[in-house]
């Protein structure tokens, strides 16, 4: 006697977390129903086998329904067929727009096309993570992606008001969205020892610092894109490099900022030079597509010096966190991306990278300077000298974030970078 | 005459992409009612339209209001082509008809397509202005309130119950009409939905119209069905209870009454319990005597067949006056004919009811059942369809003669059913044999009854399982002892009824759900031959089905079962028996014996051992059941009690009851401790099966409880958390070497499982109780057997629940009072006062003076005194009460004030009032459930029955899920679908919620499915009582007190 037929409708949709999270990561019913069987449900409860697959079978199904309206989560909330409470609701959305660490190092900066999803297979096998679960997670990227693409306003509110995430997830899928609309490199060796919750960090600084959002909020592709005018802008920096006189203050400004601050002062103070000219090279260059895409790694690549030693030692750093004001003018530019975090109280990631401080703080040298010496008169030339709104609250990147919540964060220090 | 029927569409959303070429869809909307179309403008390019239209207004007539119902049609507009029907949405229009319910229907109510299923929602205002019709050969019964529950709905009173209302519309089913050739399954169903609504709509105006003839408004119980019976067409039938009901305005009774003296009050006889004969407080004054004293307690069945009908059992009459002549004094006989004359007037004194006012039930019999399997023939005239409801008619004189039989006037909990393959059908019709009170079935009598009151109300709680048959004339052999709690009246040993556990029985431990399943084997035949085959059977499971429930009854260690179902389901090639009940232990019922097997061959060692090993394995299983379910009755310590039952008689009626016994062999020895036994005769393999499968019933789970009443027996602490559900399972049979035996292991596995899988679903809700657990078997094919479960899970407080049977019967009696407030017009605290002076000091004293003669110990006596008087006091109290609030209602509102002045009453009612306010917190959720209340909640308002018929198909039955994901998704929808008109008619809840129908069928090789679903319940608005509370805290208490008095009177 088999079971042609078996189902199970509630009034409120019943979730069983256990159940939804095996969905989600792929398992098929069979599968399922093995892992139930190990985690020894069976026992606690006195069910058979056959209960427990019916069970499986049953939540799947509903799961299956639920995925068509978890694609559009203002929908889910809308429909009429499934009465689920708003805390599950939110529960559901939350865990299907989840991902995997593993997985979106691997795609990230990567255009988000078919070629690259044709590219699953290997990924899931290079993860571990299952085949259907790489593609749920890759079309919810893909889908993200497609919404908020041309869209105005902030990128991550964006993305929170269309996919209902949490504030937290919704930051995340922003530096997806970011990285992947300017397909940074960051699957080279090198920079394998970031973990995405770097990259992310470094996303939504750039987002706030670098894109023609920073300077005015109603531009189209305001938070996608990396803005033309400052990367341009960039190539002026050269001077700091090439005039010594400029050098010297430059450096004069960014040791008394960071003086007492750092436990590897001396020797930043020491390469300077070397540190300084590395960081403006790469800045100059950002206007070349292909340079954009390499910033990453040539960061970790050309940037000399031994600011990297500075890694992972946040401790040693002041925790500082003083706000910061926002530039009125599009001239008055932060002078550092880092600043912007510590503006919006302290990013809760941490900064591991130094990669990610450094090219802004070469690029507008007087940055890290400027933000403890505010009252002397900017020497950088053009738009790039810090503007009395580069905030005096640096140290907080370095050591207020500590390590944010995200796995993997405290990375290797970046030292070969130096 | 004419009502104005006013439809708004505002708006749409989600809808789905017509134009595939814009991704967009360019809607609009018919609007048609009756013979009346209109057309909202098209709103191009969008999947959110906004039409905002103007008021469409139909002009019609009450008649075609109730039978019609709203069709919306959403659809998309193609220039060059026919326009694309997106969905539609039908409205039943009815509870706009009467002026308590709902006054605009106004919401989102989902897009279904017969093909794709719910396709985005639509935004629908409805109003209707009616205006009266005073014409009395009208044919419209606008007015009428109709009510799934089957109990006096929670916010009224019952001022008379008339009795039974039944009635049937007959049409050609469309799916089966020439045209069916030619047009699209899709045009068919929707064919058939239409037409099912209008017959709905029918057929509920016509039982209106019968209502209103009996003077009624109201019909509770109300209960439609449909007959598929394909070829020879579609029958509608509809059975209900009319009653007169007047709306507790006061409906604040609920909440301080659970917190009144009043509760207490009640409680205080109980607590006595452990101890039964405390209770024979009851005066044996001349009003006490019962007018019938016997009550068989088994299900009495007959069948007939297609060719013979015709009633063996003859009616006995005469019998019931007979015995009221010689035992009871002259105004029991008095009053029993005005009963007896008050019920004969009805062609058939049937209540579709399960739960009652107190006091309604006085007796209860047993089980009736009548059965009778039909070929069915072309309905050749369908405005008379004189077959069908000759058929039904036969069936109920049959359930009205043995219920005579039985010595009762009355079926309660009654219900019909059919089970139709190809063209035969099994009209079933079963029902509880009872003895009512006169009072609420008769204006006028509401004068003789108060002192009839005061005597019904003593024998607290055993009351209606004593027999209402003669001792001398029984119809069949059974086996009675006095009395457990009264020792005054003859009991049965166990007692089957189709009705709820009455609010105020007195139990031990919880109850359970039992369940009795068959399957019998049938030759495959055509017609004529066919239906013999099955009325040859039949009796045959009957039997069995009995003898099931009993063992298993016997096997938890129970006396009685409530709310027995059983459904015989004919197939091509078999017969299934699913009977379902949940047993209790009750106090005034004998302990029941264990079971004990018998071998047939005696000299065999090993088998003897056997039999033995057995016997120990039941006796163990009995022992487990009775610590499982916490039945630990009282021992009775006879020599204490000084029991009222002369020791002599009891011999001689033992010697009786041994010479009497039939196949089921039963001993009886009260003087020496022994319990009589069951024996179970082994004497060849079956029955080794049969005693198997009693044992293989697993329990469930610790913290879970399931039963298929309303409420469990023994469980009263429940929490607010609600979950109802249903689940379908279809399993194909292998086919090789097809025997009974296997046949019904696999369906008793199938069950089985079943029910496992729900407790395992459930267990996040642990303590939870499974229940109005309702198990419906259909044979859709050869192999197939379908079994759907309705059930609703509750949880309860646990910690309250472990405590002693004592604390079981105080909740019980909560309830109990509970409802009866509920019932009342005034609650019991009027009666706070009772030990002051008052008026109604007469039926103290008579009391204590009857209890004086009863023979109690004095010290004993004196408590039992206090009590019951007291209880008495009140009953009499109230009654005058209501009394006088009756006349009052009919005459000047004024006088009323002085009645109520000094009561704390009005507290409630001005809490009650502001109650709804509050209702609208809880938007969006919609709770379902077969219950008729809703726990931790108070219904404050019924805004009318919800009737509703779905057919879903699938051509890409493989895309979509398989069978699985079909029925899936198509009951989500049912049941969103239902969630949204109730939303729309301003309610949170559906109570009394049952799916009546679900017919699947599948062809897998095609790739196709279909199904259909009719599902109903009330709509209804209930607040939460915590809500309640803090409202009613907040208002000031005093203020306006005369005012609330006199204004909730005056309604």
């Amino acid at each position: 006697m088999t079971n042609e037929l078996d189902i199970f409708v509630g009034n409120t949709t019943l979730i069983d977390e256990d159940v939804y999270r095996l969905w989600l990561d792929g398992y098929s019913v069979s599968d399922a129903v093995g892992l139930r069987v190990r985690s020894g449900i069976l026992e606690q409860t006195g069910a058979t086998a056959g209960v427990l697959q019916s069970d499986t079978m049953d939540h799947y199904r509903t799961f299956h329904m639920l995925e068509r309206l978890l694609h559009t989560p203002p929908k889910l909330l809308h429909q009429l067929v499934f009465q689920i409470p708003p805390s599950r609701q939110a529960l559901l959305i939350e865990r299907y727009y989840a991902f995997d660490e593993a997985f979106v190092r691997e795609v990230l900066g990567k255009k988000l096309s078919k070629g690259t999803k044709k590219d699953l297979d290997d990924i899931s096998t290079k993860t571990g993570v299952t085949l259907k679960s790489c593609r749920r997670q890759f079309d919810n990227f893909k889908r993200v992606f497609k919404v908020v693409e041309e869209m105005r306003g902030s990128l991550a509110g964006n993305i929170q008001q269309h996919f209902l995430l949490s504030d937290r997830l919704a930051r995340d899928y922003a530096a997806v969205v970011f990285f992947a609309n300017n397909r940074f490199e960051t699957g080279k060796k090198k920079l394998q020892y970031l973990t995405f919750g770097d990259l992310a960090f470094c996303a939504e600084l750039m987002i706030q610092n670098w894109t023609p959002g920073a300077v005015d909020s109603q531009v189209d592709d305001m938070d996608v894109d990396l803005d033309k005018e400052f990367l341009q802008d960039l190539k002026e920096l050269k001077v700091l490099v090439a005039d010594k006189d400029l050098l010297d203050l430059h450096k004069s400004l960014v040791c008394t900022a960071l003086r007492g601050k750092l436990s590897v002062f001396p020797e930043m103070e020491a390469n300077f030079k070397n540190l300084s000219r590395g960081l403006v090279n790469i800045a100059s260059k950002l206007t070349h597509t292909k340079d954009v895409r390499d910033l990453f790694v040539d960061l970790v690549e050309k940037a000399p010096g031994p600011l990297g030693s500075l890694h992972g030692h946040a401790a040693q750093l002041p925790p500082a966190h003083v706000p910061r004001l926002r530039p009125r003018s599009p001239d008055a530019r932060p002078a550092c991306p880092l600043l912007g975090p510590a503006a919006k109280g302290g990013g809760g990631r941490g900064i591991p990278g130094q990669p990610r401080s450094s090219p802004p703080r070469s690029a507008r040298s007087p940055g890290p300077g400027a933000r403890t010496s505010r009252p002397q008169p900017p020497s950088a030339p053009g738009r790039l000298p810090p503007g009395p709104g580069s905030g005096p609250s640096c140290p907080v990147e370095w050591g207020g974030g500590g390590t944010g919540s995200r796995a993997g964060q405290g990375n290797p220090a970046p030292r070969g970078r130096s | 005459m004419p009502g104005k029927l006013k439809v708004k569409i505002v708006a749409g959303r989600h809808l789905p992409v017509m134009d595939r070429a814009s991704d967009l869809t360019d809607a609009f909307v018919e609007v048609k009612f009756g013979n009346m179309t209109f057309k909202t403008d098209v709103y191009h390019k969008s999947l959110n339209p906004q039409w905002n239209s103007e008021w469409f207004k139909f002009e019609v007539d009450d008649e075609d209001l109730q039978d019609e119902p709203l069709q919306i049609t959403v659809l998309d507009h193609d220039t060059y082509s026919a326009n694309d029907a997106i969905g539609k949405v039908y409205i039943d229009i009815d509870p706009l008809l009467y002026s308590e319910a709902a006054t605009v229907i106004s919401g989102w109510f989902p897009i279904y397509d017969t093909i794709h299923g719910i396709r985005g929602e639509i935004n629908v205002v409805v109003k209707v202005d009616l205006f009266n019709d005073l014409n009395r050969f009208r044919q419209s019964s606008c007015g009428v309130k109709f009510f799934c529950t089957t109990s006096i709905p929670k916010c009224y009173r019952a001022v008379i119950i008339h009795g039974f209302v039944e009635e049937l519309v007959v049409n050609e089913d469309p799916e089966y009409q020439w045209i069916d050739r030619i047009r699209t399954p899709r045009a068919s169903n929707e064919a058939r939905q239409r037409l099912i609504s209008l017959m709905s709509g029918e057929l509920q105006r016509k039982i209106g119209l019968k209502v209103l003839e009996m003077r009624g408004n109201a019909v509770v119980g109300y209960l439609q069905c449909f007959d598929l019976e394909g070829e020879s067409g579609l029958v509608v039938r509809a059975i209900g209870t009319a009653c007169t009901l007047d709306k507790l305005s006061s409906t604040a009774a609920f909440l301080p009454a659970c917190n009144s003296p009043s509760k207490e009050m009640k409680e205080i006889p109980f607590n006595e319990d452990p101890n039964p004969n405390t209770h024979s407080s009851g005066p044996s004054t001349p009003l006490k005597n019962q007018t019938y004293s016997f009550s068989p307690s088994k299900s009495y069945s007959r069948q007939s067949s297609s060719s013979d009908t015709d009633l063996s059992l003859t009616p006995k009459t005469g019998m019931g006056s007979g015995s009221a002549g010689k035992e009871g004094g002259p105004f029991k006989a008095l009053l029993r004919q005005q009963t007896q004359s008050a019920l004969e007037q009805r062609e058939f004194p049937f209540f579709t009811l399960t739960a009652f006012p107190p006091g309604f039930l006085v007796h209860v019999g047993g089980v009736v059942s009548a059965r009778s399997v039909k070929l069915l023939d072309r309905i050749h005239n369908p405005d008379e369809p004189e077959t069908r409801d000759a058929w039904w008619a036969e069936i109920r004189q049959e359930i009205k003669s043995h219920a005579k039989a039985l010595g009762c006037h009355a079926v309660v909990g009654y219900s019909e059913s059919t089970s139709i393959c190809e063209e035969v059908c099994i009209l079933s019709a079963s029902g509880t044999a009872a003895v009512l009170n006169p009072r609420f079935l008769q204006d006028g009598t509401v004068e003789g009854c108060l002192e009839q009151r005061q005597e019904e109300n003593l024998p607290a709680g055993c009351g209606f399982c004593h027999i209402p048959y003669d001792e001398l004339n029984m119809p069949f052999p059974a086996h009675l002892t006095y009395c457990y709690s009264c020792r005054k009246q003859k009991v049965p040993d166990v007692l089957f009824t189709t009705i709820d556990l009455p609010t105020d029985a007195t139990v031990i431990g919880k109850g359970c759900l039992i369940q009795a399943r068959l399957c019998r084997l049938k030759k495959k035949a055509q017609a004529e031959a066919n239906a013999t085959a099955i009325s040859n059977l039949l009796p045959f499971m009957e039997y069995e089905v009995h003898t099931q429930l009993m063992n298993k009854l016997k096997l938890k260690g129970m006396n009685a079962l409530f709310g027995l179902r059983i459904q015989i389901t004919v197939g091509e090639n078999m017969l299934m028996g699913l009977a379902s009940a949940t047993g209790v232990y009750l106090t005034a019922l004998p302990t029941p014996g264990g079971i004990q097997i018998a071998g047939k061959t005696p000299n065999d060692g090993s088998y003897e051992q056997h039999i033995s090993h057995m016997q120990k394995k039941i006796n163990d299983t009995i022992a487990k059941n009775k610590e499982l379910y916490e039945i630990n009755p009282p021992e009775i310590p006879e020599e204490i009690i000084g029991s009222p039952i002369p020791e002599p008689r009891q011999r001689s009626r033992l010697l009786r009851s041994q010479s009497e016994s039939s196949d089921e062999v039963i001993e009886l020895d009260l003087s020496h401790g022994k319990k009589d036994a069951f024996v179970l005769e082994i004497d060849d393999t079956d029955a080794m099966e049969d005693v198997h499968s009693l044992l293989t019933d697993v329990p469930p789970p610790s913290g879970f409880y399931s039963c298929n009443t309303e409420i469990m027996p023994g469980i009263n602490n429940w929490t607010s958390e609600i979950q109802m559900f249903t689940s379908v399972r279809v399993s194909r049979l292998s086919n090789i070497n097809l025997t009974n035996q296997t046949l019904n292991k696999n369906f008793n596995d199938l069950c089985e499982n079943l029910l496992k899988s729900l407790y395992f679903k459930l267990r996040s809700m642990i303590p939870c109780c499974l229940c109005h657990v309702n198990f419906t078997v259909s044979l859709p094919e050869d192999e197939l057997i379908q079994v759907t479960v309705t059930a609703v899970a509750i949880t309860f407080d646990k910690h309250q629940a472990v405590q002693t049977t004592k604390t079981h019967v105080e909740k019980s009696l909560q309830r109990a009072s509970t409802d009866n407030e509920e019932l009342l017009q005034f609650p019991l605290e009027l009666c706070t006062d009772s030990l002051g002076p008052h008026p109604f000091s007469p039926a103290k004293e008579h009391l204590e003076s009857a209890s004086s003669n009863s023979g109690i110990p004095a010290a004993q006596r004196a408590t039992s005194i206090d009590y019951s008087s007291f209880a008495d006091r009140c009953n009499s109290w109230i009654e005058l009460i209501k009394l006088k609030a009756q006349t009052i209602r009919r005459g000047s509102i004024k006088t009323t004030v002085s009645v109520e002045k000094a009561s704390p009453l009005t507290e409630g009612h001005f809490r009650q009032r502001s109650a709804p306010a509050c209702a609208n917190s809880t938007v969006g959720v919609v709770k379902m459930t077969p219950l008729s209340f809703i726990p931790g909640a108070k219904i404050t308002k019924y805004l009318g029955i919800i009737n509703m018929f779905f057919i879903r198909e699938t051509t890409s039955l493989r895309e979509e899920g398989g069978v699985s994901g079909f029925l899936h998704a198509f009951i989500a929808e049912v049941f969103a679908m239902v969630r949204a008109h109730v939303a729309a008619l301003g309610g949170n809840a559906v109570v009394s919620y049952i799916m009546k129908q679900c017919v699947f069928m599948e062809n897998p090789n095609k790739n196709q499915a279909q199904c259909l679903i009719n599902v109903s319940g009330d709509a209804v608005i209930f607040v939460r009582e915590s809500e309640l509370e803090i409202m009613s805290t907040q208002q000031p208490i005093a203020s306006c007190q005369p005012a609330c008095g006199g204004g909730e009177i005056a309604t």
